[in-house]
């Protein structure tokens, strides 16, 4: 009886154990990725070129991450990408001349959205749209009007 | 000309023979497995211990020195790029998909495979089934279920916590040794990771459990009864195991890719 017990304890430490990994595994090597708050509201913006970025890609505000992309789109009518996000409804004093920007983390990071305060008297709120907007840059783009460049250059 | 013809055909009969009274081997496992796990838990319980409590100690040994290497490997090569704040990502998704399921699986067949193997081969050896049989009771349903369940059971556990001590051993080696900055660590880690990667290193795990359960449960109650013929099945189940866990876990990742 005494052997039983002991197994049976060996066994439910393990179980447990194991349980406690998967829990840890689940929730502390994924998604966590310092945004989780449920209040918060939504903002518009379109970009000419949004690169590579993807949704769930953080906005933020001088380093700080206040926000993430929920979702980009193809807009057929007027031919640029709506790129939607949502903010944290606790930052509800950002001006509304605010400019949005693609930025890239690192040299070959991820891309995000960098905020730039604007200096207006109203602020964001849910569904506002930011109309200053500039595009990601494309390495390729980038080449070639440097290559275009050097070039005219050379003729002068 | 003749004898190699039928040499040739013999094993070929004999390979279709074995493997279709393996499928049938494992219906019947499966047959049974509800009904011992209603009404005979403890025996069960039991052979959890066995396969996963007492496998603990090779699991999270290994498990911190695997994770540890990565952790140094990932280290030397990212470097080389300025990319150090990735090394988190690099061995969680490595240990995560692949290296957890894969390693603990090989240990698990030559740790708890062989012990089933060789106790069933032995219990087989000293006529304990055929006693079993003799007052009517299924060794089957008694001894080869509980094992196989067990091992099931115990494997996703067992691929859990060696993931786990793999992640803190790379914590060790990254962040105490190689002092790559611990925020960057995790939080390039849980960027990256996804709940899907989870969700295919559990699959795996579980595919994995199965089939090695299966084949040490298979071989030790096939084997010949004899002291030779308990050695050869102990030696097949880890051979057979680690074949089938590697190919298993190229098809389930092209798969799942």
């Amino acid at each position: 009886m005494q052997q039983t017990r002991s197994v049976e304890i060996g066994t439910g430490l393990f179980v447990l154990f194991g349980m406690s990994a998967l829990f840890f595994l689940t929730t502390q090597t994924t998604g966590g990725d310092g945004f989780s708050v449920s209040d918060t509201f939504e903002v518009e913006a379109r970009f000419e070129n949004v690169g590579s970025l993807k949704s769930r890609a953080p906005v933020s505000m001088s380093g700080v991450t206040i926000g993430r992309v929920t979702s980009v789109v193809f807009d057929p009518e007027s031919l640029d990408a709506k790129v939607t996000m949502v903010i944290d409804a606790k930052y509800d004093k950002i001006p509304d001349d605010s400019d949005a920007s693609i930025l890239t983390a690192g040299l070959l990071g991820s891309q995000y959205i960098g905020l730039q305060a604007g200096g207006s008297d109203t602020y964001l709120e849910k569904g506002s749209e930011i109309y200053f907007t500039q595009s990601a840059i494309v390495l390729e783009n980038l080449i070639g009007k440097f290559l275009v460049g050097s070039q005219s250059g050379d003729e002068e | 000309m003749k004898a190699l013809i039928r040499d040739i055909y013999n094993t070929a009969h004999e390979f279709v023979r074995t493997f279709g009274a393996f499928q049938l081997f494992f219906l019947r496992l499966l047959r049974y497995s509800p009904r011992v796990l209603m009404r005979r838990p403890r025996l069960v319980v039991k052979q959890v211990y066995n396969a996963g409590a007492l496998s603990l100690v090779i699991i999270m040994v290994c498990g911190f020195f695997v994770g540890g290497v990565l952790g140094l490997q990932a280290y030397a090569n990212l470097a080389r790029f300025n990319a150090e704040d990735s090394v988190g990502t690099v061995v969680a998704l490595a240990l995560i998909k692949e290296l957890g399921p894969v390693i603990t699986a090989l240990l698990f067949a030559g740790r708890a495979g062989t012990a089933l193997s060789s106790e069933i081969g032995l219990m087989k050896a000293t006529d304990q089934l055929s006693a079993m049989e003799m007052m009517a009771v299924n060794p089957v349903r008694r001894v080869l279920v509980p094992r196989f369940l067990g091992g099931v059971i115990a494997m996703p556990f067992l691929v859990a916590i060696f993931t786990c001590i793999g992640l803190f051993g790379a914590h060790v080696v990254a962040i105490d040794l190689l002092s790559v900055d611990v925020g960057a660590f995790w939080q390039q880690m849980q960027l990256s990771v996804d709940i899907d990667d989870i969700h295919e290193g559990v699959i795996k795990s579980f595919v994995f459990g199965v089939v090695a359960s299966l084949f040490a449960v298979w071989e030790g109650y096939n084997a010949v009864p004899t002291a030779e013929g308990v050695g050869r099945a102990t030696t097949r189940t880890v051979v057979i195991s680690a074949i089938a866990v590697l190919i298993l876990d190229f098809m389930i990742t092209a798969v799942m890719l």
